[in-house]
Formats: C-alpha cells, structure tokens, sequence
C-alpha cells in the first residue's frame, strides 16, 4: 500500500505543476505583457480558467495531507528548515488566491481592479518562485539537521543558487505552460501569432534558467549532471522531452490545440520523471550526505493502508467529476 | 513576544479567521440552492436573483476559506512540528478524507457558478446541493480531527511511544460526535443570523423590500430553528467534557473546589490567586445537574488538577460565558420570530423584530469564536490532552513573533477587504440582481 500512497503523492505534485503551473503562468504571462495586450489576456485566460480555477489548487492540498499523514518526520523537517520559503509561498498563496476572487467577484468594476491585479500577478510569480525553491532545497542537500546557529539551520538551507535556480526554472515552466494553453482559447490568427511569440519567449526563458540549474549546482557541488544523465530512465526521459519539443515547434502554427498541451504536459512529466527517479525512494538529501527515504520514514502500517484506501476511495468521486467539468467547458472552446 | 506564546497567537489567528469564513462558505450554499429550489418550482425571477447574488458572496467567501485552509495545512508544521510528527500518522484520517470532500466542493461549485444556461437546470441545481453537503462534511471531519487533541485515542501511549495505531478509532474518538455537532449548529445560526440580519437592515431602509424579504425569510428560517436546538447539542458537549476533561469545566465554570451539590456560577470575576469567584450569581446544585444529571453529583474543581495541568481560568471562563449569553440571546429572538410566524404576523415586518436581527449580526461568529477559546484555552497546557504539552511541541525556530505580526497584518487587510466588498455586492443589489424593479428580466 505503501507503493500506491507514492503513486498519489508523485501523481499529485506532478498534477500541481501542470494545472497549478498553467494557472501561475496566467499571472506571469500577464506580469509579462504589456499595455493593451494586457487585458486581452486576461480576459482569454480566464474565460478558460475561471470554472477550473479553485480545482487546480487543491493537489497541493492532497500533497500535503499525503506528507503529514504518512510521512510525517519528512513533512516535519520540511516545515521546520524550510519555515522562511513556506511561509512567503503561503502569503503567494493567499495574495493570489484572494485577489483572483476579488477580481471576478467584485460588484463593482473600478480602480480597485488595478489593485487586485498587481497583487495577483506579483504574487503569481513569487508563489511558484518559492515553491521551486523549496522544491531545490529538498534535493540540494543543504539542509543542516544538526546546524548550531540560525542562519545555518533556517536560512542557508533554502538560500543557496541551486535552490534559487530551481525557483526560476519553475517560473518560466508555468509561464511555458500557460502560453501553451492559451493559444487554444484565441480567436483570431493576430492572437494566436502574439501567444506563439509568447510561448518562444517562454521557451527560452525555460532553457536558460534550465542551463542556470545546472551551472548553480556545478557551482554549488552538487552532481546534477551524474543525477540526470547517469541513468537510463533519465536519459530516455531528456532525449524524449526533446524529441517531443521539436515535435511541438513543428506542429506549433497549424497543429491542433489539444495536440500541443499533451506534448507540453509530456515534457514537464519527463522533467519530473528525470528528477525523481534517481533519487527514489529518497524525498530529501540532507547536509552530509544522509538521506530521508519515503520507504524508511513511511508512518504506522494502519496508517499507511487507511490513507491508500482514502486516496483510492477519494480518486473514484474526484477523477470522474473532474474529468467532466474540463470536458464540459472545454467542448464550447475547442 | 515569547515564541511560543507568538507561535499559539498565530495559530489562534489564524484558526480564528478560518473559523468564520468556511463556516459561511459551508451553510450559504443550503441557502442559495433553498432559494433555486424556489426558482425552479415557482419561476418567480426574484429568487433567481437571489440565488445569483448569494453564489458571489458564496464564490468569495469559499475562495477565502479555500486559501486560509491551504495556510493552515501547512502552519500545523510550521509551528507545531513535533505535535504532527507523532499525531499526523494518528489523526490523519480525518484530513485524508477532508481533502476529497474539499476538492468536490472545488469541483461542484466550478459547475454551479459557471453552469447557469449551460447544462440541465435540475443538475445545475444539485451541483449547488453538492457544494453544501461536501462542505458539511469537510467541516465535520476537521472538527473531528480537532476532538481528537481533547479525546485521544486509537493508540496505545508506552513510554513516550506512541503505539498500536488505529486510524479509523482516532477518527470516531469520544468528543467527535458532539463537537462536530455544536459547530455544525452552530455554522447554520451564526451564518444564518448574519445573513438575516444584512437582509432585515435593508428591509428597515426600504430598499428593494421584496428582494431582501425573500432572502431574509429563508436565512431567518435557517437562523432560528439552528439557534433553539443549540442548547441542546450544548448539554451533549457540556456532558461529554464533564466526563472526560474535568480541568476544562472547571475552567469553563471557575470552579475552584471540589464538591457536590456544585452551584452553576454566572458572569463573576474568577480570582484564582484566593480562588474564588467575585460578584457572581450562583445557582446552588445547576452545575451537578448540567454536567451529570444529578443535583447531588459531585463536580470536580480546579484544587483536585495540578498547578502545572491546569488551563487559564478566566479566558476560559469569560469565553464560556460569552458563548452562553450569546446563544441564549439567540434564542430568545428565534422564539420571537416563532410567535411572529405562528401567532402575531403583524410583528413580522416590524421595525423592532427587524431591528433584533441587525443586531445580531455578529453575535453568532462572536459565540462561534469564545467556544472555540473554550475548547482550544480550556485544553491548555497540553496539545494532545494529557500525552503531549503545547509547549513541547512548538517549533524551534526562533523569531515566530515576527511572523506572527505579518500575519496579524495580512489577515486583518483581507477581512477590511472582504467587508468592503460585501458592502459593495450589497450596494449593488437594485443594480445587479433586483430585476423586479428594472421590469426586464
């Protein structure tokens, strides 16, 4: 059961990035734009977001429910070294969250909308910015346990270039995938072409930012390369994300909408394929070389098979339910 | 600010704010889907309206419980690290469920607030039922893992190990029951009367009088009949922690000696330094009645509990009081309303019984928060009641206050914010949601 409790753990986060992501990127390709277009995609973006909105969020929350019940000493050194970025991404989270309700929900439309925009984009991007970093502390192995002094024990563990890097990586992976959902909401070919432009900036963004992990974790010692390229899984998972790059650049001006959000989705599963599986069963690296296994630090037996038979319980209402209410305001824009 | 009294503000805050906005976000949709029901068999466009204005308040207030709750998934660790390192794999089961309940609220309300003219009315109509049972029961459930800190059970506690976990008993622990049921009610009334009481102001200032009547009368309807029951979900609750946390009555009650026949001590100035109550009103034998039925009982006071086991006394006492006099008030004008109803209509539209309800906009989250003080203070100085010490299970990182003031700060902005967006949406009513009196529908 164990093994299935993973699945939904992986499964969730991977959800997060892609529809939270897609969700974070709206409010960054916004912070991006400027002027007129401004509005415009606003508007696009949340005619489709809009019904989807508060569903995309919620894999965070089973993320988290997954770690506290049945990983709980994970969790806990989560929270405890990691206490400074968690905090910021939750102010993110309520910044934006409320904002994004205040705006749709307000009666009356006036200047306050330009308030509620510039938190909701600020905070579109710094919520995934920290939500990187905490992502990159977990694996970068400096995180101090036995640390004597603050700034070791709260600060360093997060505040590190590789940690920041993986911020950044992850800002413009949202971005990327925003862009690409969008151009199945446009109308006219003059938009389509504006959010083509966008996913190329988007792209770029990703690849640098991409290269910047790497130096940052030359930099900081740690072997990212040996940890993506040392295995074959990580291999056929990076010339595939690749291959399916090229594919989407080819298919990028006439291809179906649909088409080009799968082969977005793949790359971003294949990024995170590539992650995870060399550090399996592991969830955390810490300072010294320890490690905290998701196999060694699983919770009480009863524990774990309660919480596989919630999931699975859970999955059976929340899939199906779900799956219709994309279908259903999807059928009408695509 | 000491860190652990900075680190129990922030979660008391927090909490606090939580508390009023998921309970609003739990019962406004029984009305709003009471009020389609309406729409539906009738077709009169003003409970549409009505419908359709409550979703926005509903659509605001959900997203706002929505964020404070992701906050407070995540503060149990940040601020509570060695509680939830032992009580997460305990008590868990509770939030495992919560979370799918929670997401097919989220799911549920996609549909109903941008389903209108899109899919089956009657199906539009039960994805609203949808958001109010899920979120019934996503509040029933937390409730239940909150009663386990006051209940503990499903393991076995062997020399500081916690052993022989049983998740689905920790989740049916002793207090789960009543809790969740005096909070339930407790949700309908305060929510109920708050609604009631916003509708009855502009009922008073003669504004779209028909509009505001309809929706009075349906959250009135609500209000009243959760008020009257209160009282008696109390007795269970009150009854339960006589059992079972003989500090917290006598915390609750000021009760400083043992003995029988105990009086039921009301309002007061508890002096613990000589232990006793000043300018109190007692009723002699009431409190061995409330807690076990029996004049004669005897009820066990804060002289038979440790020094270093006993919770503060006069929070826990004020609180207590607060809470009943609110109810009672409550239910004084629900029996008011209830003779209006059934015996002197001409009281219904009157300015006085209106003006009742104005008032008691508040007193509902008032009485929601001073219980929750009761049961949170009342359970000091442990965490988990009698295994684990609050103060033990504080995070060690230092400098919480200053995190605690951030918060302070943010979740004041965003209840200004709110409340100056109700008034909008308020405001906006002849405009917006009263077609009756633009004659277009």
């Amino acid at each position: 059961m164990v093994y299935v409790v993973m699945a939904y753990l992986w499964g969730a986060i991977l959800l997060y990035l892609l529809m939270g992501g897609a969700d974070f990127g709206a409010g960054i390709i916004e912070l991006f734009t400027s002027g007129n277009n401004k509005s415009k995609t606003r508007r696009t973006m949340y005619h489709a977001i809009g019904p989807i909105w508060e569903a995309n969020h919620m894999w965070l929350i089973i993320a988290i429910v997954i770690l506290f019940v049945g990983f709980p000493v994970i969790y806990t050194t989560m929270s405890v070294h990691l206490h400074i970025p968690l905090a910021i991404m939750l102010l993110g989270i309520i910044a934006r969250g409320t904002a994004f309700a205040f705006r749709n929900y307000d009666a009356v439309v006036d200047n306050m909308q330009k308030v509620y925009n510039k938190i909701f984009v600020y905070s579109s991007f710094i919520t995934p910015l920290f939500l990187g970093i905490i992502a990159g502390s977990a694996v970068s192995g400096k995180i101090d346990v036995h640390a004597a002094n603050f700034a070791d024990a709260y600060i360093f563990s997060w505040l590190n270039w590789f940690s920041v890097a993986v911020g950044f990586f992850t800002v413009s992976i949202c971005g990327y995938l925003a862009a690409i959902f969008i151009i199945g909401e446009t109308d006219t070919q003059d938009d389509r072409i504006r959010f083509i432009r966008k996913i190329k900036h988007m792209n770029i963004a990703a690849v640098i930012t991409g290269n910047l992990v790497f130096m940052a974790a030359f930099f900081e010692g740690i072997p990212l390369f040996e940890w993506v390229f040392g295995n074959a899984v990580g291999r056929v998972a990076i010339i595939a994300a690749l291959l399916s790059l090229i594919a989407l650049w080819l298919l990028l001006f006439r291809g179906k909408s649909r088409v080009l959000r799968v082969l977005a989705g793949f790359q971003v599963t294949m990024i995170l394929v590539t992650v995870t599986v060399r550090h399996y069963p592991n969830m955390i690296i810490l300072k010294g070389g320890g490690y905290l296994s998701l196999l060694e630090y699983a919770g009480h037996e009863q524990t774990i098979y309660w919480l596989g038979m919630a999931l699975l319980m859970g999955s059976v209402f929340i899939l199906p339910a779900l799956y219709y209410l994309l279908y259903s305001f999807n059928k009408k824009s695509i | 600010m000491d860190d652990f009294i900075a680190a129990r503000s922030q979660m008391a805050l927090s909490l606090g704010f939580h508390i009023i906005f998921s309970c609003i976000g739990m019962v406004m949709p029984f009305f709003m889907a009471v009020s389609h029901y309406y729409w539906l068999r009738m077709g009169r466009p003003v409970f549409k309206n009505v419908t359709k204005a409550w979703s926005k308040g509903v659509a605001i207030f959900f997203a706002t419980g929505a964020v404070s709750g992701t906050v407070l998934s995540f503060e149990l660790g940040l601020l509570w690290p060695e509680f939830m390192k032992h009580a997460g794999p305990i008590f868990g089961m509770p939030f495992s469920l919560e979370g799918t309940a929670f997401f097919i609220e989220a799911i549920a309300l996609g549909f109903y607030l941008y389903g209108w003219d899109r899919f089956h009315p009657w199906f539009h109509w039960f994805t609203g039922v949808i958001v109010g049972v899920s979120g019934l029961l996503s509040g029933i459930l937390v409730v239940a893992a909150n009663s386990w800190m006051n209940s503990p059970s499903g393991f076995d506690f062997v020399n500081g190990q916690y052993l022989n976990i049983d998740p689905i008993k920790a989740m049916f622990n002793g207090a789960w029951f009543s809790q969740s049921l005096h909070m339930c009610i407790a949700a309908f009334a305060a929510t109920g009367f708050a609604v009631a009481g916003v509708h009855a102001y502009m009922i008073l200032k003669k504004k779209n009088v028909n509009f505001h009547s309809k929706a009075f009368k349906i959250a009135a309807a609500f209000a009243t009949f959760a008020a009257v029951l209160q009282p008696l979900s109390g007795d269970i609750s009150a009854k339960y922690v006589a059992r079972t946390q003989p500090a917290k009555l006598a915390a609750m009650e000021a009760h400083f000696k043992t003995g029988s026949s105990a009086p039921l001590i009301i309002g007061g100035i508890p002096d613990v330094k000589n232990k006793k109550v000043d300018y109190a009103i007692r009723i002699p034998g009431l409190l061995s009645f409330l807690s076990f039925g029996d004049f004669t009982a005897e009820v066990k006071g804060l002289d038979s509990i440790p020094l270093a086991d006993q919770p503060p006394v006069s929070i826990t006492h004020y609180a207590f009081q607060t809470m009943v006099l609110l109810g009672i008030f409550m239910v004084l004008i629900s029996l008011l309303y209830f003779t209006a109803l059934i015996k002197k209509k001409s009281w219904l539209g009157s300015k006085w019984l209106l003006s009742l309800f104005v008032l008691a906009v508040p007193l509902g989250y008032m009485a929601i928060e001073a219980g929750w003080i009761v049961t949170e203070v009342g359970r000091q100085p442990w965490i988990i009641y009698g295994i684990m010490r609050t103060r033990d299970a504080v995070t060690p990182m230092p400098g919480i206050a200053y995190s605690f003031y951030l918060f302070t700060g943010v979740y004041l902005s965003l209840a200004l914010i709110v409340i100056f967006l109700l008034d909008r949406q308020i405001r906006m009513v002849p405009e917006l949601y009263d077609t009756d009196n633009k004659s277009k529908i």
